[in-house]
């Protein structure tokens, strides 16, 4: 298990491997959104806790359809599938390396951002802490889409489609922490119920996704 | 050890291609698959290595102790043939890579990106692959694709290496390794008839 993190690790950060692409997306929308609404640092400093959330999650999304097809075109997921290592360990791994290049920059990078976006001050901490209970579901989830549809050739559209209802319920819980800790509210339900959701998909997400990926394999 | 299988039914796509296969393969010894392009020789090793299940038919003796080698490779061309062999034999819990390296003669290899190998040098990655894995039951589909002259030898040694260890390989192969007494299987006879078995479907979701 550790060869395949490892491995996967070393190729999202070499030439190709996708590495930073979620996080120049995040860079992008946080930037242009300021212009978009114009110079109104009330109304930026209200959004913003939503606007980063969701450039967040369509940062991960942009970067799912990578995560299953590489390997499904060069034969990978056929020998992985007949090695010792089960498929629902091989899949918690690939979402654990997704996440690692794409979900945890991301966090890293948000309260950078949120200075773009005029994010109250008590809100930072929130933020990332919304944000790194939230992303691990995002890449889990995102695992189970990838799945569902590796092996349909430009399967990203129908995949986008796929895992956009399941993301919602994370962006909900997830943003209302993040706007609660803004405006220096209560975030403790909103909070729990995000780690609830998070913990409850990475314990039954990569047997859903085994069993997809099983039957796409045959 | 001993493959057996017992009047097996294989399909492709809900279509049923080979039906009533029977063979077996106690370790030692090679079984040759021969049968013209189309009919169902990947289908039957797909099923034999688990990766779908088969119509009807028993398959006992397989259960993680096969090795599979498809037409792709599995190889990541921006790693290079080290990290390759090294994260296979990893996943297979084997740490040595190094008689794999030998016997394909990849040690000049070994620093070059995978993705900047000729067809014949990828292939021999990828059959090196099956050292590493330490499984006794080899299943090949093509697996001379792109090799030359010298390279087909180096590999039938590698697989009479094997069988010498008490291993055992099924080679669907058009061309003569020179593995001596391998029996051979044409499953041209086995083509299930077009209404046999009419509406089985192997479909998940319906």
């Amino acid at each position: 298990m550790k060869a395949l993190l490892r491995r996967d690790l070393a190729l999202a950060l070499r030439a190709g491997g996708g590495f930073g692409l979620g996080l120049a997306f995040f860079l992008i929308v946080t930037v242009l959104v300021p212009f978009g609404v114009g110079p109104q640092s009330e109304l930026l400093s209200r959004i913003a806790p939503g606007i980063l959330w969701l450039g967040a999650l369509l940062a991960c999304l942009l970067s799912l359809d990578r995560m299953l097809a590489l390997d499904w075109e060069d034969g990978t997921l056929d020998l992985l599938a007949t090695s010792p290592l089960p498929l629902e360990a091989a899949l918690s791994i690939k979402a654990l390396a997704h996440w690692i290049t794409t979900g945890l920059p991301l966090v890293l990078a948000a309260p950078v951002l949120g200075v773009l976006l005029n994010l109250p001050a008590p809100g930072f901490l929130w933020l990332v802490v919304s944000l790194a209970l939230g992303t691990p579901a995002l890449s889990v989830i995102g695992a189970f889409g990838a799945a569902l549809t590796v092996g349909v050739k430009r399967g990203g559209l129908l995949m986008s489609l796929l895992v956009l209802p399941l993301y919602v319920p994370t962006l909900i819980f997830g943003a209302e922490v993040a706007r609660r800790g803004a405006v220096g509210m209560d975030v403790q339900t909103p909070a729990l119920m995000l780690a609830g959701i998070t913990l409850g998909v990475i314990a039954v997400m990569p047997f859903a996704s085994a069993a997809a990926l099983r039957v796409n394999l045959r | 050890m001993n493959l057996a299988v017992k009047d097996l039914c294989v399909a492709r796509g809900g279509v049923p291609v080979l039906m009533g296969i029977g063979f077996d393969l106690p370790a030692g010894t090679a079984l040759i698959l021969r049968g013209p392009n189309g009919s169902g020789k990947t289908t039957l090793l797909r099923t034999l290595a688990g990766l779908q299940p088969p119509l009807s038919g028993q398959i006992s003796g397989a259960e993680d102790l096969i090795a599979y080698a498809a037409h792709a490779d599995g190889l990541k061309s921006m790693l290079t043939v080290d990290e390759n062999l090294r994260f296979w034999a990893e996943v297979f819990g084997s740490a040595d890579i190094e008689p794999a390296i030998e016997a394909f003669d990849l040690g000049d290899l070994r620093g070059r990106l995978a993705g900047t190998l000729s067809a014949g040098q990828k292939r021999r990655l990828g059959l090196a692959r099956l050292l590493v894995t330490g499984r006794p039951i080899w299943m090949l589909d093509e697996p001379t694709v792109s090799l030359d002259t010298q390279a087909v030898e180096m590999f039938a040694q590698a697989v009479r290496a094997h069988l010498g260890q008490g291993g055992a390989a099924l080679i669907a192969t058009h061309i003569d390794l020179g593995l001596g007494d391998a029996q051979v299987l044409d499953v041209t006879p086995y083509r299930a008839s077009a209404d046999a078995l009419a509406g089985a479907s192997d479909e998940a979701f319906l």
